[in-house]
């Protein structure tokens, strides 16, 4: 609790930064922001124009349940309101089983998942059949959820993608920059994972089959811990997730490099039924292809932080990403 | 008709992963469910549990029975029971698992705090209830206190003891699946971990826990009427006809 303070400022101090370097970005390229009220121009940082025949559709846009997709759901609905369309949220949905089951009964117009679930935990495609580069793994998803009468979107720049991380200090006095490095050094070190980690063959599983690793032991942990079991010492090795607001906070902790492209791509995709598609128009897809533009890896880090550390809520960090990036005023 | 056959499918399928090895749902020819892992998960889930009741047995019954012997601390022996009830264990575990850590130890300490408040609680009203003519009976023939509450009171209360023990052995049971959330795997894994052991593994982690509670209440519901004594059956027998 003690650095608390520091943090916060180094967030803010992050976040002003990146406000100006895309406000830099947004003035050199809003010349090609279109003259009707259309959003169909995507040029980045170009102000979301309103559109009156948006208004008599209503879309309610759906997320699961933790920070990224909270942030995710917020940045989309608030963008899809700037566009005219008539908002409702359902954020919170739970898992990834209940987010598709919402948006087939119609409960929700569309929610983000990665295309690694998508394809893992819909289309049951095996963990190392799943596509490492981010564009064919959302194409092979694609053409899976228009097999069901869905859809999806471009993914999102960044890959939230589960990575093996340290403590720095441990990385550093073990020369551990890439997972083969724990070759000869893991039978002595502790894994702590997700409980499902240990079956996985993208997580533990993984590990000692394709890496040929063997661990001290596995702990298993709920993924909140994650970072707990890293500074209590309770595990020397732990599963991150690479979008964390954690490693963008300093330089506690390393990820090590998956050398040997063991865990697949996740980046997300905005999925939705054909039905509503249509019935929304092309706005629709523009604007969310438009707004997650700018979500490179730092800047989800970022916004994660200041909802899981700085505690704001995830409206307001979604406001002042739309905000800084130039998307609406 | 849908849901109920919906409902055997899923059993089906449940005893299935109990039984047979299979490959796991994200595969890679990694290997889940059959006999052996599900015993290993069970026996973990019967460890932690049997840890943590006996931990809450001998911090709850002696001090209950010293209290309620006395007659001292009424607020606090069913004060505690009350409050411990109402917080959710989730929390605790969570809340340990900040302050001290991870794995086995952690995880018996809050299940052993779970478990503590029922025991407390029936053994400081079951020794209060017993019969006051009696306890008299026994100071006038020169037992001390200590002679009371182990041969008069700790008998004469254990059915309701063993209740209390039966109600904590079932929440600790039930309880002990979030352990694998906290560096220590039990049913839990499985219960936990659709995503590698699809719904077979899920509902079959539920039917063992539900089993274990089960038996465990067989188990203990035995002890209770063999440490009832007879006196106190005879009695109750006649009270009913």
């Amino acid at each position: 609790m003690t650095s608390a303070r520091p943090r916060r400022l180094f967030a803010i101090a992050a976040v002003a930064a990146l406000a100006l370097g895309i406000a830099a970005c947004g003035s050199s390229s809003s010349s090609s922001s279109s003259t009707s009220g259309s959003t169909t121009t995507a040029g980045s940082g170009s102000l979301i124009q309103s559109n009156p025949a948006n208004g008599k559709v209503t879309l309610t846009v759906g997320s699961k349940n933790f920070t990224e997709e909270f942030v995710l759901g917020e940045i989309y609905a608030q963008a899809l309101q700037a566009a005219g369309y008539n908002v409702k949220k359902q954020l919170n949905l739970g898992s990834e089983t209940i987010a598709l089951k919402a948006l087939k009964d119609g409960d929700i117009s569309g929610y983000p998942e990665y295309t690694s679930t998508a394809l893992g935990t819909f289309f049951g495609v095996p963990a190392q059949k799943i596509p490492s580069d981010a564009t064919q793994a959302s194409d092979m998803a694609k053409a899976d959820l228009e097999k069901q009468g869905l859809t999806s979107f471009a993914p999102t720049p960044f890959a939230d993608s589960n990575a093996v991380g340290t403590l720095t200090s441990t990385a550093k006095k073990l020369g551990l920059k890439t997972i083969s490095d724990l070759k000869g050094k893991s039978q002595n070190m502790t894994l702590a994972g997700s409980p499902e980690c240990r079956a996985r063959i993208d997580c533990l599983a993984g590990l000692e089959k394709n890496y040929g690793l063997t661990f001290k032991k596995f702990t298993p942990v709920d993924i909140g811990l994650r970072y707990t079991v890293l500074d209590k010492g309770d595990a020397d090795l732990s599963i991150l997730f690479t979008s964390d607001a954690q490693l963008s906070q300093g330089n506690k902790y390393t990820i090590l490099q998956d050398d040997k492209g063991l865990i697949p791509a996740g980046n997300l995709i905005f999925i939705t039924s054909q039905k509503v598609a249509k019935q929304a128009g092309p706005d629709f897809q523009a604007t969310i292809e438009k707004v997650q533009q700018n979500l490179t890896l730092p800047v989800i880090q970022e916004l994660n932080a200041r909802v899981d550390i700085d505690k704001e809520t995830p409206a307001a960090a979604a406001t002042q990403y739309l905000k800084s990036s130039g998307f609406i005023k | 008709m849908i849901v109920p056959l919906g409902f055997l499918h899923s059993i089906v399928g449940a005893f299935d992963f109990i039984l047979h090895q299979r490959e796991a749902a994200t595969g890679g020819g990694v290997l889940v469910g059959g006999p052996a892992a599900v015993w290993d998960l069970t026996r973990a889930q019967l460890e932690v549990s049997a840890l943590a009741l006996s931990g809450a047995i001998v911090l709850a019954l002696p001090t209950a029975l010293v209290l309620g012997h006395y007659g001292r601390g009424e607020l606090f022996a069913v004060g505690v029971g009350n409050a411990g009830r109402s917080v959710p264990e989730i929390v605790v575990i969570f809340l340990l698992a900040a302050l001290i850590g991870i794995g086995l130890g952690n995880v018996s300490f809050a299940l052993m705090l779970l478990g503590i408040p029922p025991i407390l609680a029936n053994t400081f009203v079951a020794v209060r209830q017993v019969d006051r003519g009696v306890v008299e009976a026994a100071e006038g023939m020169g037992m001390r206190a200590s002679q009371v509450i182990m041969r008069v009171e700790l008998p004469l209360a254990a059915p309701t003891i063993m209740a209390g023990i039966r109600t904590s052995a079932i929440n600790i049971i039930a309880t002990a699946t979030i352990a694998s959330l906290v560096g220590y795997s039990t049913l839990g894994d499985l219960i936990t971990g659709r995503n590698v052991f699809g719904d077979d593994g899920v509902v079959a982690g539920a039917i063992v826990v539900a089993l274990l509670a089960v038996f465990a209440e067989l188990l203990l519901a035995g002890v209770q009427a063999l440490v009832t004594p007879r006196g106190l059956k005879l009695q109750r027998a006649a009270s009913r006809a």
